[in-house]
């Protein structure tokens, strides 16, 4: 019997090992070695020297960093509550018996499945100002051309929209298969209570699609936080709404890669790593009060 | 009566969200066969009076498109014939064999899944720096083998399965490894296809670390070379837009013919 569990721990370590080294070399390792950089100044040329916590200190005073961060803030306040509801939606109307369920999920999954970079490249098409399809549509109704990617004040929310245009289809699909998995026999003792589709989807609907919706929500946050293809793609850095549209991540990665301050890169990847697990420990703790299984 | 109404409704509101869906493919291809002057031609042009296919040439002589795909391609299958190999057979153990440190090992992993990846970033790029891989596929290739989304997901599905089925192939003198190999990883084909989608998906879409590894034409992916395609040809939309197109046309062919399988992948991800 002893010699039984000496053999399944062995066989159970070779088989994790070629993983566990992966993940150690690529990743643990890396994770502790950031958190070492961040204390460094680290440059392009790779030579070092530790330098405490100057790297924090810069970033407390750099008005850059909290550009990125209220730029950062804004942009998961509006896609993520938006993106939510509108999938929200759809899957409901997806969840009646309705004819073309298929080809319906089939063409709300479609951008999902396209790649972001290709993505931002109609959508910077579709915004231009003199040729763009968007302000051809608007000036139908009487409203001015605008140039809503280099304006500092729509580019932000011109990119949130595109975020929330390219999610849905994803949340969309989690969420059906939540909705899909409730009983229809609550909803039809509520009918006979005479419950209406409001009341229906307040008390039936939502409680029970709460993990569904937990799921989706915490992962909607923790992308949020990480966009940056779309705003490299659609805002570069000779547009004049360039900085009130940089997020964290785009940030850290021009810090990194090209002005190659990766010191400085490092610590902004620490501050961006605290707030995500900060909002994570939050959303549990919610959980647990918002959440029935 | 009330019902049948009910539904026109419904219809009519999902068109109208599938209309807003499709506009910008339609428009992508659309663009991508006009002449430059009838792009920028106010009011628009919204069909071209002529079809000019000749943009799809035009943007390939000016970008190695079949060397992208190539190296996209190659990404993608390595990086997740690798994940399939490595995760699976990882997942297994900590599903179905008890050891010791099985949940401090775990744990560890679960805490990589839930740190967001720019901490990584830069290590990795030393790493890949130092073994002098910049610029090559397996540079490209290598950090993205190993996952622990991929371990936690495999788990996932070999938790499922009856225990009954290893307790006889115990007894049938199978070891670990067979019984994996042989019995369990054929059960878990839907948790592959999961898998295969996933990685396959993130793989081809990936931007960051394909743009900073690879710098060289001739050794980017898909993504990068289009970032780097807007760059150049910022203006002149119908080639930019023949690019997209060809970035993105395998996948989303992909997609139509597995649709079923790519949805219910994507959907496994969100597994209570």
């Amino acid at each position: 019997m002893r010699k039984d569990k000496f053999q399944n721990s062995m066989w159970a370590y070779l088989m994790i090992a070629p993983l566990v080294i992966g993940i150690g070399i690529f990743y643990i390792f890396p994770f502790f070695q950031n958190l070492y950089f961040s204390l460094t100044n680290l440059g392009a040329f790779g030579q070092f020297k530790y330098i405490g916590f100057k790297n924090y200190e810069k970033l407390m005073y750099d008005p850059k960093m909290y550009q990125a961060l209220k730029n950062t803030f804004v942009y998961v306040l509006f896609s993520v509550p938006l993106g939510i509801t509108c999938s929200t939606l759809v899957a409901t109307m997806l969840n009646s018996k309705i004819k073309g369920l298929t080809i319906y999920r089939v063409l709300y999954f479609l951008p999902a499945v396209t790649m972001p970079t290709a993505i931002a490249m109609v959508w910077r098409w579709m915004y231009n100002k003199e040729f763009g399809l968007l302000n051809q549509f608007l000036n139908n109704f009487g409203f001015e051309s605008r140039a809503w990617l280099s304006d500092p004040q729509t580019a932000l929310y011109a990119v949130i929209v595109v975020a929330i245009w390219s999610n849905i289809g994803y949340n969309m699909v989690i969420l059906l298969a939540g909705l899909q998995g409730i009983p229809k026999m609550y909803y039809e003792a509520a009918k006979i209570d005479g419950a209406g589709p409001v009341t229906c989807f307040f008390k039936i609907t939502l409680p029970l699609l709460s993990p569904s919706l937990f799921f989706v929500t915490v992962m909607s946050f923790i992308n949020s936080f990480q966009i940056f293809d779309l705003v490299f793609m659609m805002v570069n850095r000779t547009n004049p709404a360039f900085e009130s549209s940089m997020t964290i991540v785009y940030f850290f990665y021009t810090n990194a890669f090209q002005m190659s301050e990766r010191g400085y890169a490092a610590a902004i990847a620490v501050v961006l790593f605290i707030i995500i697990m900060a909002f994570t420990w939050i959303q549990l703790k919610l959980q647990k009060k918002l959440v029935n299984y | 009566m009330d019902n049948k109404k009910e539904k026109v409704f419904l219809h009519i509101v999902l068109i109208t969200g599938v209309i807003f869906t499709l506009i910008p493919f339609i428009w992508m291809f659309l663009t991508s066969v006009k002449t430059l002057g009838e792009s920028i031609q106010v009011p628009p042009v919204i069909f071209p009076s002529e079809f000019k296919w000749s943009n799809y040439k035009d943007v390939m002589a000016t970008m190695p498109f079949m060397k992208f795909y190539y190296n996209t391609i190659a990404y993608t299958v390595v990086r997740t014939i690798g994940q399939i190999i490595f995760c699976s057979m990882a997942a297994y153990a900590f599903a179905r064999i008890e050891f010791p440190f099985r949940n401090t090992i775990f744990l560890l992993l679960l805490a990589v899944l839930m740190v967001p990846g720019q901490i990584f970033l830069l290590p990795q790029y030393m790493i890949i720096q130092k073994l002098g891989l910049l610029n090559t596929l397996s540079g490209l290739i290598i950090p993205g083998l190993f996952s622990s989304f991929g371990t936690f997901l495999m788990r996932q599905f070999f938790m499922t399965l009856p225990k009954e089925l290893e307790e006889a192939a115990i007894i049938d003198g199978c070891n670990h490894f067979q019984i994996y190999y042989k019995i369990m990883l054929p059960l878990v084909k839907p948790g592959i296809v999961a898998l295969i989608i996933i990685t396959a998906l993130a793989s081809w879409n990936q931007l960051m670390w394909p743009l900073i590894v690879n710098t060289s034409t001739d050794k980017m992916t898909l993504s990068a070379g289009l970032a780097a395609l807007s760059g150049q040809h910022g203006t002149d939309y119908p080639l930019a837009m023949a690019g997209a197109i060809l970035g993105v046309l395998p996948m989303l062919i992909m997609f139509i013919i597995f649709q079923k399988k790519f949805i219910e992948g994507m959907a496994s991800t969100g597994i209570k």
